[in-house]
């Protein structure tokens, strides 16, 4: 069951790898989620807002028809809205100041050997990880 | 036209990529990053699976200077290493594990997540406003 699950993330990371493989060599552009979204919210991508919008739009809209369709997906998300409004703030401004998340500087700059994408990656990783061993450790103290 | 429809495709790929490898899921992700309890490697194999095609395709455009369509190639390579990249990245990590999200999966399950994905979603960009606000007013200026 769990290699099945392995299986199923490597299909998957294929996909996303062909994903931004396409929006790089077709579009010419670095397929990075917080920077796509971003450029939007602060101007600074506003000269090419239609691509962004149709990435976006891709986005939504390939899941929507998958879930609807087959009805699996769960995000599982937690029921605490303050740790939810708290890790959405800290997820924008982390990404806006780092340029890059998990698509951008993960698969994108690693995939490039780039320094800074690997940088990050591993500070993302330790933190993420300090905070996951601190929710299973020390919530009932919160 | 041709550069929309293909950003549609790419973001559609790229969802479908998240949901088949389970991304979307936010126990998957905060099972990756259990690295001193019941770690689930699952990410790994879809970071593994995303970088080789990736790897021949930054190969095959690194002496090219524009796209198949003819748009310049996006060239982010020389951005220094510096505080903003560090702090952003330990700010951003401790987000993504508090709830499991970071932006491609929070998107990607907006039809799905309901009302608290969309809590996330709005937070989030309340936080690239936030810092899009100020980051022309203090040292930390970013574009």
């Amino acid at each position: 069951m769990i290699e099945q699950d392995w299986l199923y993330g490597f299909l998957g990371g294929v996909l996303i790898g062909l994903a931004a493989s396409m929006f790089l060599l077709i579009n010419g552009r670095t397929m990075g989620a917080s920077g796509i979204i971003g450029g939007l919210v602060d101007k600074s991508g506003w000269h090419n807002y239609l691509e962004r919008i149709s990435f976006i739009a891709g986005l939504i809209f390939i899941p929507a028809v998958i879930s609807f369709t087959y009805n699996f997906p769960k995000t599982n998300i937690t029921s605490n809205i303050y740790l939810i409004i708290i890790a959405g703030l800290l997820v924008g401004i982390g990404t806006t100041l780092a340029q890059g998340c998990t698509s951008g500087h993960g698969i994108c700059g690693i995939s490039r050997i780039s320094v800074r994408g690997i940088v990050a990656t591993i500070f993302y990783i330790i933190s993420g990880a300090a905070i996951v061993f601190a929710l299973n450790n020390f919530m009932e103290i919160l | 036209m041709t550069r929309y429809l293909f950003a549609f495709i790419s973001g559609g790929l790229f969802g479908l990529g998240l949901l088949i490898s389970g991304m979307t899921n936010t126990l998957k992700i905060q099972g990756w990053l259990n690295f001193f309890g019941a770690w689930d490697p699952t990410l790994a194999f879809v970071l593994g699976g995303a970088i080789i095609p990736m790897f021949i395709s930054w190969k095959v455009v690194s002496n090219k200077k524009t796209s198949l369509l003819g748009t310049k190639i996006s060239q982010n390579d020389k951005l220094p290493i510096n505080s903003n990249l560090i702090v952003g990245s330990v700010l951003f990590g401790a987000g993504w594990g508090l709830v499991g999200l970071c932006p491609g999966p929070a998107i990607a399950s907006l039809s799905f997540g309901g009302t608290n994905g969309y809590i996330f979603i709005i937070s989030m960009l309340i936080g690239i406003l936030l810092i899009s606000l100020v980051s022309n007013k203090f040292y930390f200026k970013i574009k």
